[in-house]
């Protein structure tokens, strides 16, 4: 089986990129290909590294709340360019309240402040591993 | 007293012969061994003999002298408290103008500034990246317009205000000085703090605009500005703070914070400064984590260290430059999501650990801000926390009341050896922005970030509530939320100040703003003028941009 292929990101004007860099070594010590973009990468930057790497994966950074105008046009995006089997998942400072609106654009995987890294990595390894079989 | 019989143990050797090792035997530790939260290792005890080559009147000395350990003022907390100062921010600058109302009428004794994303970058509220980060993570300030309504009915010449702001630093702070003006009040009496510390930036927080070289001119410009018209101002905070948030150990903040501070004098140097003209007025900023005496030796070593720096590498003459004044933040990432109000405890302790450290002002964060930005009651609480260490728990009575202790002074020892040797690695690579170039801190930072993260998944290190005593919960605290109502506001005072202004006259500031950018003029009095002509923070960055260009960093994991 090839490995899971994930792009973390991080969009908006935020420089925090702990999270970011912890959880992209965490992937890639569990053995999937992990491509980081760096920092302020606009929502179209984000797809596009995405097909260009043939990600299985998307992971946002987002901590400065700006979540509910980024993630919607990754979504908007993604569709538009028929990606919408590529797993997205979110990590950083998500109220409840956003949770849900996320949950109901397609995104699922919101991990907050104090997850896990092997709930990140159990999380993404069932989920990519669906769409490789259906896709 | 008897003398031992030939053979038998003494001192030490004795207790741990016969005190020590049954009590081992018998019930052992509760791990092989014990590290700090940095995964320093630390002795059962210690000892007079652990601190082999200490001298007293060297390493420690009295409070008020050389090398200041004991802390810079001879009466400690006695003679004045430190200043309680919560940094506070969002949405317009009518909301944030009436959240500093509420803590000076609360007993708060300074101001502290957030900004938002966009003011960070200098990007104006109606840019395209400043789409959904408008007041979101601080106040927006856009122009000189915004800066009055922040600061309407507080009058500047009777408070200090800090304000975190580097990369467009001399912006803000010309725009501070314009509200002043306006007020009537003297900028040779004045006081405050621009944070103006672009290379943590490019080490740890990434907020930056220009490239390493000309970001280091604009804070060269600020510091002979100030020497000559603004003399009472801190010119820049060198912050270990976003360092440590980073994922830095205690030594690593310590080490590449006053690497970084070396670097600044080295450049205002080769500036053609005089080292006792604007080293008085630099200042620091650490972060207050959670392991006590780590932290504490932290805060003494630091001092240690730059007092022996600018006398004996810089050759500075004035006291005032070898004393190194700082300014504490408790450790925003050890905030939990899970069960908040252990929060509360987690910085008592930490500004504890500050105020031992013989810190000269405190933030202590609220219970709230590992899940929003916090509310009016829950600042409160934070700052009640420090008024409470001050007024009820004794230690401001006495100065550097852990002084002596055998492992506080260890660790101290320790710490300045460690920072050393980081500093010889650094002048090595040629000083601190060549390092930056080499992405040598930034490496060194994110491996501990790595290192520490590990630890927490295999339970090496405990973390209350999130790791170890888990409960499901329901996270009950009220948040504040912050709606896109500001940002509209925000874009439509913009709308209404580009138009109502003298726009020929903004032209003609940033122009010459470009031109003193392109030569060596000194950049303030150019940005002074846009500002009184109420260019936006945008506009003028933009200019700066247009010659300077801006960096990128090569991402790297």
């Amino acid at each position: 089986m090839s490995k899971i292929r994930v792009v973390i990101a991080k969009p908006g004007l935020d420089g925090h990129d702990r999270g970011a860099k912890v959880i992209a070594r965490a992937l890639r010590d569990a053995g999937m290909e992990v491509i980081y973009t760096g920092l302020r990468q606009t929502p179209q930057q984000i797809v596009s590294a995405a097909i260009q790497e043939d990600a299985d994966v998307i992971g946002l950074s987002i901590l400065s709340g700006a979540h509910n105008h980024i993630c919607p046009e990754v979504m908007r995006l993604l569709k538009e360019k028929g990606l919408e089997d590529v797993c997205v998942v979110v990590g950083g400072i998500i109220p409840d309240l956003d949770v849900a609106r996320l949950a109901g654009i397609g995104i699922h995987g919101v991990f907050r402040p104090g997850t896990s890294m092997q709930e990140i990595i159990d999380y993404i390894t069932s989920h990519a591993r669906f769409r490789a079989e259906t896709g | 007293m008897k003398t031992p019989p030939p053979g038998a143990a003494t001192g030490s050797a004795r207790w741990e012969q016969e005190t020590l090792e049954p009590v081992l035997r018998a019930s052992g530790e509760r791990a092989a061994s014990f590290t700090t939260i940095s995964g320093r290792p630390i002795d059962r005890l210690y000892t007079r003999e652990s601190l082999a080559g200490w001298d007293e009147a060297r390493d420690l000395a009295e409070p008020g002298r050389f090398p200041y350990t004991r802390g810079i003022h001879p009466t400690g907390y006695r003679g004045k408290l430190w200043t309680m100062r919560q940094f506070s921010g969002f949405g317009t600058p009518e909301e944030t103008n009436q959240r500093y109302k509420h803590l000076l009428a609360a007993g708060g004794t300074g101001l502290s500034v957030a900004f938002d994303l966009p003011t960070l970058m200098g990007r104006d509220p109606d840019h395209e990246l400043s789409l959904g980060e408008v007041g979101k993570c601080g106040v927006s300030i856009a122009s000189l317009a915004d800066m009055e309504t922040l600061f309407a009915g507080i009058s500047l010449a009777d408070i200090t205000t800090s304000m975190t702001i580097n990369s467009p630093a001399p912006m803000l702070f010309a725009m501070y000085l314009a509200v002043a003006e306006q007020q009537g009040a003297d900028w040779r009496t004045i006081s405050g703090t621009i944070q103006n510390d672009i290379l943590k930036e490019f080490i740890a927080q990434k907020e930056y605009i220009y490239p390493p070289r000309p970001s280091m001119r604009l804070i060269t410009d600020v510091f002979g500005f100030c020497a000559a018209q603004v003399p009472k101002w801190n010119t820049i905070s060198v912050s270990g703070y976003h360092i440590r948030e980073a994922g830095a150990t205690a030594l690593q903040e310590l080490a590449f914070t006053l690497r970084d501070g070396v670097e600044y004098v080295q450049y205002g140097v080769d500036a053609g400064l005089d080292v006792d003209q604007f080293v008085p007025r630099i200042s620091f900023f650490f972060n207050a984590h959670s392991d006590f005496f780590e932290e504490l030796a932290k805060y003494r070593a630091a001092r240690k260290i730059w007092a022996h720096v600018m006398r004996d590498r810089f050759g500075a003459k004035d006291e005032r430059s070898w004393k190194l004044r700082f300014h504490t933040q408790t450790a925003g990432v050890s905030l939990t999501a899970q069960q908040p109000y252990n929060n509360v405890v987690r910085t008592a302790l930490q500004a504890l650990s500050a105020v031992l450290g013989g810190t000269q002002s405190l933030h202590t964060n609220s219970l709230d801000e590992a899940l929003a930005l916090p509310t009016a009651e829950a600042a409160t609480l934070a700052l009640r926390t420090q008024q409470i260490i001050a007024h009820e728990s004794g230690v401001t009575h006495a100065v550097d009341p852990l002084g002596g202790s055998f492992f506080l002074e260890k660790l101290t020892l320790d710490m300045e050896k460690g920072a050393l040797d980081y500093f010889d690695t650094i002048d090595r690579m040629g000083g601190m922005v060549a390092a930056i170039e080499r992405g040598f801190p930034q490496r060194e930072i994110a491996d501990s970030a790595y290192r520490f993260q590990q630890a927490v998944e295999r339970k090496e290190k405990i973390v209350v509530g999130v790791n170890q005593f888990v409960v499901e919960e329901d996270r009950g605290v009220p948040l504040l939320y912050i709606d896109e109502a500001a940002a509209a506001r925000q874009i439509e005072r913009l709308r209404v100040l580009r138009r109502d202004r003298d726009n020929r006259r903004v032209r003609k500031a940033l122009d010459d703003l470009r031109r003193a950018a392109e030569g060596t003029a000194n950049t303030m009095m150019p940005l002074l003028e846009a500002t009184r002509a109420y260019a936006t923070v945008g506009e003028m960055c933009d200019a700066l941009r247009e010659v300077w260009g801006e960096y990128e960093e090569q991402p790297m994991i």
